[in-house]
């Protein structure tokens, strides 16, 4: 918790990645205690925009107290983001959040499921499910959801993973969502990552359910703090949250990752 | 040099405190700054019982500022006393703490309950939030409703009181007054001021409440106008906040007539600025040959 710090981020590389999909590597210091599914908040430099941008942690690399994030530009302030180019410096405040809890796909058949910008933060964590003998799970797979054949980090999931593509178009892998890449695969797992659109992760926790699957979902919501202060991006919980004594989980502080079974979605 | 300030016979070290509710309990910000700098620590509104506030989304970015619509979550008196009360023990910031209600009695309740906890200082009393249908701001629009809450509270209350007014009135002048004519040891101002923004896209509001309280940048012309005008209503000490990013902005609030400031939603932007505002007020003491903080409240010509 006390590792949390607002600091300036060098750019290293940045580049377009598919359309409207931005790569960016950033030195910083926040890189050595980043751990996969976690998320930074990065700010503007325009002043008319004050809150940080929650963006999702893609890579790190621990070498190059580095991290990559890889964003969708939805307005104004990715719009800026995606202008930076290598030696400027960004403000950025993390890390930020839990992460995916690794430990729970130890000697599990485990599937990473992204969809969209959702992507992003299963890459890092499908490494580290491959690395160190502690917490590695039995078999990874991954299935990622894209509209069309823009199927980005897909190149890279494959070398961590088995990996099924759906895309809405069906110009790759499955015709579909994810749910139908893993129905048409009939893929067998005991733990579920996920990231994605809400109603792809409801899907997922019905699946999961149904399945007896145990699931591991990271939500989105609007964000002002980013540090669990302002109550701005909670979500429903099925029992009385530790936290805040009633049923709402601070998604920034809490999550973003949560187990399905908790969630009231 | 003199940074301490006075309001009901309480010292605090420096005129800086946290905006309710921008702030949690100090929780989660103790990361980022010492606690113990800062003037007071001013907790998130806490009721007699938990709330659980509103849908989501419950924040929405606007042009130099925020709007939000939390609606006062909060885990009731009974795990705020247990918890962060007990958290803010460890440090000997003065803690001032958020009182919210739907009723007098519940008010009255959470005022009863935290008048014998010796780590309160002052109690701030919201009657002016914008996001919940009852109470709250119900109780901040008209004079004759704050005139009866304030005094109603002063009667069971054994520590000072603070009344948190709401910008959107239309005399604040008025209810100053109708405050001080009740009791009230001090008043802050301003909350929120209520906003609403749509997104022409989906065509749907961009908070799930609708409307919800505008704060930041934005709004603090309007705040250092009402600050002054409230301070020079009457005579209690007046706490200034709306937009606060800087410690120049701080000293706009006391040159209005504030005796002390709160830095609320640039908290988000920046976690360390509680702090930064408390040197920076220093650095333009320094700078400025200015020996006492209070030889400059309300200096303005």
């Amino acid at each position: 918790m006390t590792n949390k710090m607002k600091k300036e981020a060098k750019v290293l590389s940045q580049k377009l990645l598919a359309d409207g999909i931005f790569d960016l590597w950033l030195e910083t210091e926040i890189a050595k205690d980043t751990c996969p599914g976690q998320f930074v908040g990065v700010y503007t430099v325009n002043k008319a925009a004050l809150l940080p941008r929650p963006i999702s942690v893609c890579e790190v690399n621990k070498e190059k107290t580095a991290i990559r994030l890889v964003y969708r530009v939805v307005g104004t302030g990715t719009a800026e983001f995606a202008l930076y180019q290598p030696g400027d410096y960004m403000m950025i405040l993390g890390p930020l959040g839990n992460g995916f809890p690794l430990e729970k796909a130890e000697g599990k058949k485990v599937v990473l499921m992204g969809g969209g910008i959702g992507v992003p933060p299963l890459l890092e964590t499908v490494k580290r499910l491959g690395e160190g003998t502690n917490k590695k799970a039995l078999e990874v797979m991954t299935v990622m959801g894209y509209r069309n054949s823009e199927t980005f980090l897909s190149d890279e999931f494959e070398k961590y993973s088995r990996l099924y593509i759906a895309s809405d178009d069906g110009s790759v892998g499955t015709k579909g969502n994810v749910i139908d890449a893993l129905k048409e695969k009939k893929i067998d797992c005991d733990v579920i990552f996920a990231c994605g659109p809400m109603p792809m992760l409801r899907g997922i926790k019905a699946y999961a359910q149904e399945n007896g699957i145990k699931a591991y979902l990271s939500l989105e919501e609007r964000m002002a703090c980013g540090v669990g202060a302002c109550l701005g991006c909670i979500c429903k919980t099925k029992k009385v949250d530790d936290h805040s004594h009633v049923k709402n989980a601070r998604i920034c502080t809490d999550g973003p990752v949560f187990d399905a079974d908790d969630l009231d979605m | 040099m003199n940074t301490k300030v006075k309001i009901a016979g309480v010292e605090f070290n420096n005129p800086v405190m946290t905006a309710s509710g921008t702030f949690g309990s100090g929780m989660e910000y103790a990361d980022f700054v010492d606690l113990n700098k800062l003037g007071a620590v001013v907790t998130k509104g806490v009721a007699n019982v938990p709330w659980e506030g509103n849908p989501t989304p419950r924040v929405a970015e606007v042009y130099g500022g925020m709007l939000n619509a939390i609606g006062l979550q909060n885990p009731g008196v009974d795990v705020f006393i247990n918890r962060d009360l007990e958290f803010l023990k460890k440090y000997d910031t003065k803690v001032i703490v958020n009182v919210c209600g739907k009723s007098v009695e519940d008010y009255l309740e959470v005022v009863e309950r935290l008048s014998d906890e010796e780590r309160v200082d002052m109690l701030e009393i919201n009657v002016s939030c914008p996001n919940v249908k009852e109470g709250a701001i119900a109780f901040g629009q008209k004079k004759e409703a704050l005139f009866d809450i304030t005094s109603r509270i002063k009667k069971v209350s054994k520590k000072p009181i603070i009344m948190k007014l709401s910008p959107n009135v239309t005399s604040i002048a008025e209810m100053a007054k109708a405050a001080e004519a009740a009791g009230a040891d001090a008043i802050s101002l301003i909350n929120t001021i209520t906003g609403m923004k749509i997104d022409i896209y989906k065509r749907k509001f961009a908070l799930a409440n609708k409307t919800g309280g505008l704060s930041g940048p934005a709004i603090k012309p309007v705040a250092v106008r009402m600050v002054y005008e409230a301070s020079r209503a009457v005579n209690i000490p007046v706490i200034g906040m709306g937009g606060i990013a800087n410690a120049e902005d701080a000293i706009e609030f006391i040159m209005a007539g504030a005796t002390a400031v709160a830095v609320g939603a640039m908290n988000f932007h920046d976690p360390y600025l509680t702090g930064k505002v408390v040197d920076g007020i220093e650095e333009y003491m320094r700078n400025y040959n200015v020996d006492d903080i209070n030889s400059i409240r309300g200096i303005v010509e």
